[in-house]
């Protein structure tokens, strides 16, 4: 059927709602890429089997990623007026077992990590029911306590394959109300909620928007930045795996806004399960009439196409990915012209991160001076972070921005597994720097994080503990840079070689302290005289390093004295 | 495979990927997934039919890390190169797989089963160290679990 009113999607809601929490038994088994990887598609095999004759009492459904990834494989199970509980850790061989006790109206309290009796969609508000006295709450749990979930707010809970349970809790409501809208007042709202942009720099998108709008031309673009290249972050995959319509709607929303037609997703090709249900989502929208001609019954008329990325971290850069989608390669080009002036094709067209796409249905569902009030002052809103590496509880975290590092790191992740002392944390990816512990009390915004020498970057956090090395961490980076330099800038292409030969040497106990001046005064050139951000950015690490892990440079270079 | 069976592959490719944006990348990656690899006469066929010289369209294919020029073995074993996984020792894996299957990465073993490669990031970091076999994503592999995954794959122990 074809969506043209909103009496239509509260039909179709109807619908969802009934396998959200109907009659039947709800057991959705959390099938991102990270559970796949822990056996989750086992898991659901089995309960699969185990159901064959249950079907008219249990609904067994696929969901997203719920987050807490060092507690995977996640089942959540819906006894219908109870609250929803989540089992963690759970084995194929356990799924018998969960089954009959849940046949019998219990959820099996040592497999329970925690229970949610009642949500907050933003979009809706669902209330599953009380109970279940000994399972602890999710708010709880020191990993979920202090975070804030807006973007994630359906990831995990909905099934990201079925566009009925996205309109179930208020999906396509947002746009429903943009298209009721002037383009204008839009921008304006968004303009009023502060919103900056996800994928690192930190432009604001309202005003980005309305640059692009006010660029006269026949045809306009509005692209999403799926090409997270920033090892040891994987928020981006995580909304497109779990809650693909999101982005989809902020998409419609952001194109209506500005006046584009056809919208394009940049994926990497790393990351086959986003690409499938990016795919699938296009596909349903298409059908139910959001995405083609004529949406919601108006004028407006909008498409999406999928271009996969072929592995190079450099085409994350916007002139570089335009370059890519043109069928070139992905070097980047001066700007000025900004692609909000001459993009694709030459075309005014605004790029913007997965996550930025993400906010824009909770902006108007909120309301552009709400959303405002959340965060930090000109930090409006929350951040996803991927909270990995040396750290005892693993996953995507969501947070106002201005939460401080030490909650993240101590409170959520709850410090080091190993009993080792937590020694830093880098963010930002290779553009960005390693933080130490004392600077651990820095509220997380774009402008704390530059002053400390890092970015912001795409969210991820990768803890470090004693036994990290900070000059090999250095020469990590510095060697991924220095491989993906496109090459066209000599200070980048050739001053991080020099940079990873002295590192190299350092490592190797033969390096002077001429060699920690020389590596600074390369990367300052590096960093005036390269084109794009990642020139610009890939000394961050060593300057970071150089500055809070300074004696770590001096013992080796002493080492090699004796 | 013969030239004619080749020509109506491509050309199926070529239709199916007609809207400009992305057009060339589409094609070749749909390319590599059929064939394995991008074989000299595809890529001679693409740029005639295109109108892509040649030499163009190699300064594209060995632009991206994703494609490549030639066959690998049955089994891409990949490791995973991030953050997170070297933090955690992927290194040694590396250097493990190598010595065991006795090739390096980026080389196929002499019977044409295994291939090593490795990867930017899977942005499967919770679960660091991380491998990929195929299309499977394995999790929390170390030097020492290696033997056991690889038998998975008909590896035999010598
Ligand atoms: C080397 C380099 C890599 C980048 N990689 C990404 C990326 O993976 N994802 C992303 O969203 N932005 C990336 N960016 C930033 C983009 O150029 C651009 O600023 C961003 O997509 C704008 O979206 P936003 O305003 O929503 O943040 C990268 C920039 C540079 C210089």
């Amino acid at each position: 059927m074809k969506i043209r009113s909103l009496e239509d999607l509260e039909e179709i809601a109807h619908r969802g709602i009934q396998k959200i929490k109907g009659e039947k038994i709800r057991i959705a088994v959390g099938l991102g890429t990270c559970g796949i990887a822990t056996g989750a598609d086992y898991v659901y095999t089995y309960f699969e089997n185990a159901i064959k004759d249950l079907t008219e009492r249990v609904f067994l459904t696929k969901v997203g990623c719920f987050g807490y990834c060092s507690e995977e494989p996640l089942v959540k199970v819906t006894i219908p007026g109870k609250p929803l509980t989540i089992l963690s850790k759970v084995n194929p061989e356990e799924t018998e077992e969960i089954l009959r006790a849940v046949l019998s109206g219990e959820i099996p309290d040592k497999k329970a990590l925690c229970k949610i009796e009642e949500w907050n969609h933003i979009t809706e508000y669902m209330v599953y029911g009380k109970g279940l006295a000994n399972i602890p709450s999710y708010s709880d749990l020191p990993f979920f306590r202090g975070q804030l979930k807006l973007v994630l707010r359906n990831a995990g809970l909905i099934n990201p394959e079925d566009l009925e349970e996205y309109i179930a809790i208020g999906g396509y409501k947002s746009l429903h109300k943009a298209l009721n809208m002037k383009p204008e007042e839009v921008i304006e709202e968004v303009k009023r909620a502060g919103l900056r942009g996800r994928g690192g720099a930190g432009f604001p998108t309202g005003l980005k928007w309305e640059i692009t709008a006010k660029n006269e031309s026949d045809e306009k673009y509005v692209i999403c930045n799926a090409d997270e290249g920033d090892p040891g972050a994987y928020m981006n995959r995580n909304e497109l795996e779990s809650d693909p319509h999101a982005v989809i709607e902020g998409m419609i929303i952001g194109g209506y806004a500005i006046g584009a037609k056809e919208g394009i997703i940049y994926i990497r090709a790393e990351y086959p399960l986003a690409i499938k249900r990016i795919e699938t989502a296009i596909k349903q929208a298409r059908e139910y009439g959001l995405l083609g001609e004529n949406i919601f019954g108006s004028n407006f008329s909008f498409d999406i196409k999928i271009v996969k990325g072929a592995g190079a971290f450099v085409c994350g850069e916007e002139t570089a990915m335009i370059a890519s989608i043109e069928g070139k390669t992905g070097r980047p080009r001066p700007r000025p012209p900004f692609p909000a002036e001459k993009g694709l094709w030459g075309k005014p067209t605004s790029i913007n991160n997965v996550e930025t796409w993400c906010n824009i249905p909770i902006i108007l569902a909120m309301g552009g001076e709400r959303f405002s009030k959340v965060g930090k002052e000109n930090n409006a809103g929350t951040k996803v972070f991927s909270l990995v590496g040396e750290v005892k509880r693993i996953g995507l975290v969501e947070v106002p921005l201005g939460t401080k590092l030490k909650t993240i790191v101590h409170d959520i992740g709850g410090g080091s597994p190993s009993g080792l002392k937590v020694k830093a944390v880098q963010i930002g990816g290779p553009s960005g720097g390693c933080i130490p512990e004392e600077g651990f009390d820095t509220p997380i915004d774009y402008e704390s994080l530059r002053d400390l020498g890092t970015i912001m970057g795409s969210g991820g956090m990768v803890v470090m503990s004693e036994k990290t090395s900070m000059v090999e961490t250095a020469l990590f980076f510095i060697g991924f840079t220095s491989e993906e330099s496109c090459g066209k800038c000599t200070p980048c292409r050739e001053g991080l070689k020099q940079m990873l030969h002295i590192l190299h040497k350092i490592l190797s106990r033969r390096g002077s302290e001429e060699d920690l001046k020389l590596l600074e005064e390369l990367s300052m050139t590096i960093q005036t005289t390269s084109l794009c951000g990642l020139g610009k950015t890939a000394p961050n690490p060593v300057l970071t390093t150089l500055r809070y892990f300074r004696e770590e440079y001096e013992g080796l270079i002493n080492d090699g004295k004796d | 495979m013969n030239n004619t069976k080749r020509a109506k592959e491509l050309e199926e490719i070529i239709l199916k990927h007609s809207s400009p944006a992305g057009r060339i990348l589409s094609i070749l990656e749909e390319i590599q997934e059929r064939e394995g690899y991008l074989s000299k006469e595809s890529l001679k066929y693409i740029s005639k039919r295109l109108n892509i010289p040649l030499a163009d369209l190699y300064s594209l294919v060995t632009f991206y890390s994703f494609f490549n020029l030639e066959r690998g073995g049955k089994h891409t074993i990949t490791v995973c190169m991030g953050t997170a996984c070297y933090v955690k020792g992927a290194p040694k894996i590396i250097e493990e797989l190598e010595r065991r299957l006795g090739i390096k990465e980026g080389e196929t073993t002499s019977d044409g089963i295994f291939t090593i490669k490795s990867a930017r990031c899977f942005g499967a970091c919770s679960m660091a160290p991380v491998v990929r076999i195929n299309e499977r994503i394995y999790g929390y592999v170390f030097p020492e679990s290696l033997p056991s995954l690889l038998k998975l794959y008909g590896w035999k122990e010598k």
